[in-house]
């Protein structure tokens, strides 16, 4: 059995770039390669994907994916795990059969991961919205979506079933990771201490390029060379749950204690208590230490008891948003934005739309962090006026953008480079619901 | 001086709650750092945007602390109308907070 398993990380979101996956597939000596593709809102805008059409609804970048990594992954004898299954694990797991017998990888065995859509249960049971108390069953009719977060078991079983990829839906993003490591080693499903520190491997690893130096650079205070070749990481991870985080040598990026610290915090609450469906994670005593060029040894994490609930990520539609933008320049740039919003506002109640929450923002004075006049001087040359509004129909949030762009010959002098738009809102919440309500199966199928 | 000088931080978001970390460049100021920047301190810093509770945790293995922020993003990011939904640019403004300087310790050498 082996002492160590080297566990990459080929996409940390759905849109992320792909060469660096190709990268570790090549260079990483790997024995998994993981593409974690589903934030919060990804599996709900998928459900609708998938409802009007059964056969999509999984990673739009999926078969891009499978055909740049797969005939690597092959020749080297590295096994895939991804979540880029979405609301569709099936279909996915049926295109890269496709993809595969393309690439002439006949026999390659992919297996589809599913039972995390529970949509039916919690609009048919009495659960309740976590962030409203309001009774899912009351609002039904906006609820689109519903997938639990299921844990790492299904890999496992998939794995130990011999699958080359492994296409799940809504797995949580770390167990995505400690599948793999519960496999090798042969991790207990009830090891907590271990599963606790298999969660801080592949908490490390989710985010890709953000534990290699991406999103961490600010000039003069943290500098990283070659971002635009960013490497992806990869843990070598030990029997006991030991890991190091690395990356393939020669690639940009950086891994140190200190890219690695702000990605231990990240979307973090409670660090003694990060709650996953495999474990409740204890981070509080890590120990992170340099072991080298771009290689961080990490130890100290722990674990306790799963949770009996699991997550629940509500897809609920929750009207439009409509916005328009307009940039003014020089001397009074400030002021003709302000007068330009004036108008706007007063054009909207003319209008009488149906408007719920209105937002102006001058984008270089005040849109990110508010209007604390402190923090807004000095004055910049140049402004963007933004105005957002939440509606209850398309067509009064296409007002809203309609209205700053007819600032052009109606508003304030020298407004350039209007916008607009409006969305559907799909908002994102949540619920529980007990573990033995969201039973899975795991389906294997031969290219 | 701003907390930039002397600490990094990322901000993470789940829901309407906002996670901001802060982590000591150097091992040493970290009690300095856990001495000023109190959850009320950051509840005051971020009063144009948190409704809810501020929580501080602190990890002094690795030198740094995390604020949880509940109610602060607007109903998050799928239904936020802020320009920056995710809240992610907020780490930049926790830095731009003003605490007093460090004592001056044995061995500094003024960088």
């Amino acid at each position: 059995m082996k002492t160590t398993v080297r566990i990459g990380c080929g996409a940390g979101y759905a849109g992320d770039r792909i060469e660096p996956a190709v990268e570790l597939a090549e260079h990483g000596r790997l024995d998994y390669l993981v593409f974690e593709c589903l934030a919060e809102r990804t599996i709900a805008l998928a459900q609708q994907a998938k409802a009007a059409d059964p056969a999509a609804g999984f990673d739009p970048l999926l078969v891009d994916r499978m055909n740049a990594v797969l005939p690597i992954c092959r020749r080297n004898g590295v096994r895939i795990v991804t979540n880029m299954g979405a609301a569709s694990p099936e279909a996915a797991a049926a295109a890269v059969r496709r993809c595969a017998h393309e690439l002439g990888l006949i026999g390659l065995r992919v297996a589809a991961v599913t039972g995390d859509d529970v949509l039916a249960t919690v609009k048919n049971g009495v659960f309740t919205v976590a962030e409203t108390g309001q009774a899912i069953a009351d609002t039904a009719g906006t609820v689109v979506s519903a997938n639990a977060y299921i844990g790492a078991e299904p890999i496992v079983e998939a794995l130990a079933r011999g699958a080359d990829v492994v296409i799940t839906g809504r797995t949580a993003d770390p167990s995505l990771f400690v599948g793999p490591l519960m496999h090798a080693f042969d991790w207990r499903a009830n090891d907590w201490p271990m599963l606790g520190r298999g969660t801080l491997a592949g908490h490390l690893l989710e985010c890709a390029g953000q534990v290699t130096g991406g999103y961490f650079a600010d000039p003069g205070k943290k500098d990283v060379p070659g971002l635009a070749r960013l490497g992806f990481p990869l843990a070598e991870v030990s029997r006991d749950g030991a890991a190091v985080i690395t990356k393939v040598s020669g690639s940009g990026g950086a891994v140190t204690v200190r890219t690695c610290k702000e990605q231990l915090l990240y979307e973090v609450h409670d660090p003694s208590k990060y709650v996953t469906p495999d474990v409740v994670a204890d981070f509080s005593q890590v120990c992170l230490q340099q072991d080298g060029s771009d290689r961080v040894r990490v130890s100290g994490a722990t674990g306790m008891a799963r949770p009996e609930l699991l997550k629940v990520a509500l897809g609920v539609r929750d009207g439009f948003i409509g916005e328009g933008q307009i940039s003014y320049a020089g001397e009074g740039a400030e002021a003709r934005a302000r007068l330009a919003a004036g108008i706007v506002i007063e054009r909207l109640n003319l209008r009488d739309l149906d408007i719920a929450d209105l937002r102006v923002d001058v984008i270089g004075i005040d849109a990110l962090h508010g209007s604390d006049h402190e923090r807004a001087r000095p004055r910049p040359y140049e402004v963007r006026l933004r105005i957002s509004g939440r509606t209850s129909t398309l067509r009064h949030a296409l007002g809203i953008g309609g209205e700053v762009e007819a600032l052009y010959t109606n508003g304030p002098a020298g407004g350039g480079g209007a916008v607009k738009s409006a969305r559907e809102v799909l908002a994102v919440l949540s619920t529980f619901v007990p573990r033995d309500l969201v039973p899975c199966r795991v389906a294997i199928e031969e290219a | 001086m701003k907390l930039r000088q002397i600490a990094h931080s990322r901000a993470g978001d789940k829901g309407s709650t906002l996670n901001v970390s802060l982590i000591a460049y150097e091992a040493r100021t970290f009690r300095h750092l856990e001495a000023h920047v109190t959850a009320e301190r950051v509840r005051a810093h971020f009063s144009e945007f948190v409704q809810g509770q501020v929580t501080r945790y602190l990890v002094p293995s690795i030198g740094a602390m995390n604020f949880v922020l509940q109610s602060a993003l607007g109903g998050g990011v799928t239904r936020s109308l802020a320009l920056d939904a995710h809240g992610k640019s907020l780490s930049s403004l926790l830095l731009e907070m003003e605490i007093p300087d460090p004592p001056e310790m044995p061995g500094d050498d003024g960088s």
